[in-house]
């Protein structure tokens, strides 16, 4: 193909190409400028012959302080790892026998039961919140840790059996067969020859369903109440604004360690996280 | 054999299907049965038949909420997939740095939504806010805007946050798809002295067009059912001009406390959501069948 011109490179690649970069990332830029401000320069008004946008004189980590002594963030951090990391746990070990079972066993109703979970993935959280909230003031697990790790699952197990499908489909079933033939039971198959081939979808489905708990916000409102067992993006957004106050040094900074844990993991599995993602969408 | 494998299957089904049915199924019939209730907090109420939907359907904050939810769906839809395929098209060449701007494109679906939101609020301040800054020194404007406090201003404002937040999912999901199509066709079609639009016309789109209903149907869904962004960014306000049916859910439901309303304004999103899962399922079944 030929080159075009320069300049035509520079204005239908480069110039996108920046807009693009710098509208989805200003917003980061922003909860950190912010976090590092001092009040007395965040707090100018946007007509302020001061207002210095995009840079601070004097950067310091009193807000950062502020968040870590004097709310529950520790906790919220806490409590929102431990909830995030049980659902997750629970929803791999959950979709990945499910997913085995609709991929490689042949038994009645299974087309139906794999669209029904398929289906159960499309229920939005919002659709279902009041009545849940009834159902887990019945159970006694309203304001527990157990009220979001029994629920998360119903929004992470559908996809992870969906996306653990797709993987088994992919592993020919001559290698199972050859290890029944030496003998494995097909449990030992699945655990053994199964299992070890498919890490790399479990990952993918682990990462992003860990991601996804992490996020959840209507449920974690709705169910948790005292302020000790918040996660992360409810006690921020709840206990950090009092009636018409924000405490925006604060908030950002909230904002910005509340989101480090799941940029931490998503920077270190950025393919199998776009794996998880696109596999989620494409069936 | 086939005896066996049933069995196996069940009890591999079991967990999933439990849970499945202790907080889906059952929650979704118990919340028909709310809907049709007068039950508040701590009552459980009597049967009122369809009362509840009677009243929401002369309540003009629900129709605005309905109304609301059905444009802030459609519009942001469009322009999510435009920009999301154009950014797909951008990142499909070959150019430095390419793994490092796919990785850092997605930071806005990854990271917790009510908290980069939280960053918008802040940057829709009427006070501090850092566009009308940029506005005024552009000279575009010389008095405040108040981006949130002005009813169709504020919804245009969310909207602006939702596809900030869904361009990265469809850029993404529509560059996987972009490159499971074989270089080999547009070559063929270059060759044949087919213009560029006329390749993407005929070669690209056709060809992607399976992912994008996928990934356009899913989006939707989510979409329609949204709820974080206006609890941060108006909390349904000015004068509960920016509901959407999840948000007014909420208020009247958990914030006044009157489940069987909350239950059936959530339930009011059911017939629309329950349409586009049909569609979807059948169209996954007819490209799976060609």
């Amino acid at each position: 193909m030929i080159e075009g011109a320069k300049w035509k490179k520079w204005l239908w690649f480069y110039l996108p190409m920046g807009m693009f970069i710098l509208g989805l990332l200003f917003p980061f830029y922003w909860m950190l400028v912010t976090t590092l401000k001092p009040d007395g320069e965040l707090y100018r008004p946007w007509n302020h012959p001061l207002y210095s946008p995009f840079w601070t004189s004097a950067p310091t980590l009193d807000h950062v302080k502020s968040l870590l002594m004097e709310t529950l963030f520790n906790t919220w951090m806490w409590n929102t790892m431990v909830i995030a990391l049980a659902a997750t746990f629970i929803s791999l070990f959950c979709g990945v026998i499910a997913g085995y079972a609709l991929a490689r066993l042949r038994f009645r109703w299974a087309g139906l039961l794999g669209t029904a979970i398929f289906v159960t993935y499309l229920v939005p959280q919002t659709l279902l919140f009041i009545p849940l909230a009834d159902i887990i003031r019945d159970y006694r697990i309203g304001d527990t840790p157990w009220a979001l790790i029994l629920t998360y699952p119903t929004f992470l197990i559908p996809f992870c059996t969906w996306l653990m499908m797709g993987y088994f489909k992919t592993i020919p079933k001559e290698l199972e067969e050859c290890a029944r033939i030496d003998g494995a039971t097909r449990w030992q198959a699945m655990v053994y020859i199964i299992l070890p081939i498919a890490m790399p979808g479990i990952l993918s489905a682990g990462i992003f369903a860990f991601t996804l708990s992490w996020n959840e916000f209507i449920y974690a409102l709705v169910f948790l109440s005292s302020p000790e067992q918040k996660t992360v993006p409810v006690g921020v957004t709840s206990e950090l604004i009092r009636g018409d106050v924000f405490y925006w040094g604060s908030l950002m900074a909230g904002a910005l360690l509340g989101s480090i844990p799941v940029a931490f993991i998503y920077s270190f599995f950025v393919e199998h996280y776009v794996a998880g993602m696109t596999g989620s969408v494409k069936g | 054999m086939l005896e066996r494998e049933g069995a196996l299957a069940f009890w591999l089904l079991v967990p999933t299907l439990a849970l499945l049915t202790l907080f889906i199924a059952y929650p979704f019939v118990r919340g028909v049965w709310l809907s049709l209730t007068n039950s508040v907090v701590g009552v459980p109420g009597d049967f009122v038949g369809l009362k509840n939907f009677v009243k929401l359907w002369n309540d003009s904050i629900f129709r605005t909420a309905a109304l609301n939810t059905f444009v802030y769906t459609g519009v942001t839809t469009v322009f999510k997939l435009a920009l999301g395929l154009w950014l797909a098209l951008l990142l499909n060449r070959h150019f430095r740095g390419k793994a490092w701007v796919r990785a850092f494109i997605l930071l806005p679906f990854i990271i917790p939504t009510v908290l980069s939101t939280l960053a918008w609020k802040w940057m829709f301040d009427p006070t501090f806010s850092v566009f009308n800054w940029l506005f005024w020194k552009l000279s575009i404007i010389n008095s405040r805007v108040n981006w949130l406090g002005d009813p169709d201003l504020a919804m245009a404002s969310i909207m602006a946050v939702n596809v900030w937040r869904g361009v990265p999912f469809y850029a993404i999901s529509l560059l996987a798809g972009l490159q499971t199509i074989n270089q080999d066709l547009h070559e063929a079609a270059a060759i044949d002295g087919a213009r560029p639009w006329q390749r993407f016309r005929h070669v690209t789109w056709p060809l992607l067009l399976p992912v994008t209903m996928v990934v356009v149907l899913f989006s939707v869904i989510q979409t329609f059912a949204d709820f974080q962004l206006v609890y941060v960014l108006t909390g349904g306000g000015p004068a509960n001009a920016t509901h959407l049916f999840a948000t007014y859910a909420y208020q009247i439901g958990i914030g006044t406390g009157l489940l069987s309303e909350g239950a059936a304004i959530s339930l009011a999103m059911f017939p629309a959501l329950l349409l586009v899962v049909v569609f979807q399922l059948w169209y996954i079944r007819k490209v799976e069948n060609r």
